[in-house]
């Protein structure tokens, strides 16, 4: 197709742009460039500081930590010595936090993808008495915070007896508004109306074509919907603060501010908070940097209809 | 229900021959239903359920008799004296008015430098925009309270190489200090979401059609008109999103103040008003004026997001 005028030519433009000029105009350019990369630089500094930080303090050991410059690695290399006692401590509890980290978040995205691109695919293909009142209410849901139906969402399972177990924090995870709404329309965008009245004709039934069609068709606003989610739930501390008491149950962040909470009597503690903190951020972090591409995609996509 | 009652009339008008086809209408139908019924029923349990429970013992109150409620507890209805007694608590309004003071600034800053960084990125003359953009967005995968910490152990003197920094320059900074730690919270919170609202940003510039840079270059029109002129506009929406989603987020502010309080003794138990409400609940178990406390807050996010999206609408017609 028309493959000289997609949206990237602004990158497309650079290369065109120089042929005309003369040497001021590449020079110019060259200025421009050069004061564009330092600034990305310094702010990339500041987004990476912090990392860095602890990739180096995780490497020390107590006394060093205190008495070495923190931006510089100590003579003596404790690196996995920290990490053999992150994974040791208390019966490998940290192995635990991080298992029910992923169970947390890997299942509750997963089944709130599915969720999601259900209602959102029957809001956008279907048209039924009550649509707008479901559409509206679930819209008014993305408004709501978090954090002010954690209480009550307590109060409530406390009551069914659900408090204090993987359900009360698996379930509330399900539920993405955010989630069904971009969904919805990416469904009114791409999925064809008249590929599903073809797939009707054939005798397939509703729900198989949602299956067949609509989810194909979805796949890329269900990676964002997912990474999404996904985040969402990894990075939540309120809810399953608010929900568990029994640390066997704790994700990952609740179990390792209780050791954070731990280091102004015991010093030791500074070791297992930065290996723990090293090895909790490494596993996103790589799945941030390779899945970003897929995640730009289906924004994209969701952004322009 | 109505459309289930037209497809029932419709056999007796018909011939039996097209009873297949009138199953089919039928299970169109419900097929809307079936396919949402999973999400509603989570909806309504964790969404509408919770705030109905919220609304309710927000105007109840409990009482128990005997020393620890063994000879029974009694519920009644208790009018606003719930709100009263939430309003009626300085530390909670200071909350927040710390809250408000705390969007002001730190918001418009970050949607500055996200709408920055993004130009930046797309534009001509950035060199590894993929190395950037990855740098820029890793944060985001940092959950907040693993964050906090990570910044915690940068503003503990002592631990901290910062203050080593700082030294050199004649410093003596004191991040933790009662006047400064609002500020060292805004910073964690601008360093863990200015690469995600950044992302959008760059999503919707990816969309300005590649039409109008050209016109534009035919026009002569410079980098910086380009920006103000073409692309400012059309990321608009994006601007608004990102602007309601940080205004909804700083309402609800709660892990970086929790967990920096282990460190920083200027931050209370009322430091964020989720705090507040967090510290109401399960430090004084007073559930009915906490959940006075989560309607509170969820009116004052629902508030400023509608402030906001008619400010935003009102200057653009």
């Amino acid at each position: 197709m028309t493959s000289t005028v997609t949206p990237t030519s602004t990158a497309a433009a650079a290369p065109a742009g120089k042929s005309p000029a003369g040497p001021a105009r590449s020079a110019r350019k060259g200025r421009s460039s050069t004061i564009i990369v330092t600034g990305l630089l310094v702010v990339a500094l500041y987004f990476l500081t912090p990392v860095y930080w602890v990739l180096v303090a995780s490497t020390k050991s107590t006394e060093d930590l205190f008495s070495t410059n923190g931006f510089w690695f100590a003579p003596t290399f404790a690196l996995w010595d920290n990490i053999a006692q992150v994974l040791s401590a208390d019966d490998g509890i940290f192995i635990r936090w991080f298992l029910n980290s992923v169970l947390y978040a890997g299942v509750g995205a997963l089944l709130a993808t599915y969720f999601a691109a259900a209602g959102g695919y029957a809001l956008a293909k279907y048209e039924f008495r009550g649509r707008n009142l479901v559409f509206g209410t679930i819209l008014g849901g993305v408004l709501v915070p978090g954090t002010a139906t954690a209480l009550p969402l307590f109060l409530l399972f406390s009551q069914l007896g659900l408090a204090n177990t993987y359900w009360s924090v698996l379930l509330p995870s399900l539920v993405s508004p955010f989630g069904l709404f971009l969904c919805r329309i990416y469904s009114q965008a791409t999925v064809d109306t008249s590929l599903i009245e073809a797939a009707r004709l054939d005798g397939a039934s509703e729900l198989r074509i949602f299956h067949t069609i609509g989810l194909r068709v979805l796949t890329p606003a269900l990676v964002t919907v997912f990474l999404f989610q996904l985040v969402g739930i990894w990075n939540n501390y309120f809810l399953p603060l608010v929900m568990l008491s029994d640390t066997g149950l704790y994700p990952i962040t609740l179990g390792l501010n209780t050791w954070l909470s731990q280091v102004d009597r015991l010093p030791e503690f500074y070791e297992l908070t930065t290996g723990g903190v090293l090895l909790s951020i490494i596993p996103l972090s790589i799945a941030m940097v390779i899945l970003q591409r897929f995640w730009r995609g289906g924004l994209t996509e969701g952004a322009v209809k | 229900m109505t459309t289930t009652s037209r497809a029932g009339q419709r056999p007796a008008r018909q011939l039996p021959r097209t009873k297949a086809r009138n199953n089919r209408t039928d299970g169109a139908a419900r097929a809307p239903w079936m396919l949402l019924a999973p999400f509603l029923v989570l909806f309504v349990l964790t969404f509408i359920l919770p705030i109905f429970v919220a609304v309710l013992s927000s105007f109840t109150k409990v009482t128990r008799s005997g020393l620890f409620g063994e000879t029974g507890v009694e519920s009644e209805f208790a009018g606003f004296s719930n709100y009263a007694q939430a309003l009626g608590d300085g530390s909670f309004i200071a909350s927040i008015g710390r809250m408000l003071l705390f969007g002001i600034i730190q918001v418009p800053v970050m949607i500055a430098l996200c709408t920055v960084l993004a130009l930046m990125l797309e534009s001509a003359s950035a060199k590894w925009p993929s190395f950037f953009r990855a740098a820029y967005f890793l944060p985001y995968g940092v959950p907040g309270v693993i964050a906090t910490i990570l910044w915690s152990f940068l503003y503990v003197p002592g631990l901290s190489p910062l203050f080593d920094i700082a030294a050199l320059v004649g410093l003596t900074p004191d991040f933790l200090g009662a006047n400064s730690v609002l500020w060292s919270i805004a910073n964690i919170v601008t360093w863990s979401y200015t690469g995600y609202n950044m992302l959008i940003i760059v999503a919707q510039l990816k969309a300005i059609p590649g039409e109008l840079y050209e016109a534009a270059k035919v026009d002569g029109a410079s980098t910086f008109r380009v920006a103000l002129s073409i692309q400012l506009p059309l990321i608009k929406p994006a601007l608004v999103l990102t602007t309601v989603f940080s205004i909804i987020g700083t309402l609800q502010l709660f892990a970086e103040a929790e967990v920096l309080k282990t460190v920083a003794p200027a931050i209370d138990s009322q430091y964020t008003p989720n705090l507040s409400a967090y510290t109401t609940a399960f430090a004084y178990n007073d559930y009915n004026v906490a959940a006075a406390q989560a309607v509170l807050i969820a009116l004052a996010a629902f508030t400023l997001s509608f402030a906001f999206l008619k400010f935003t609408n009102r200057k653009s017609s």
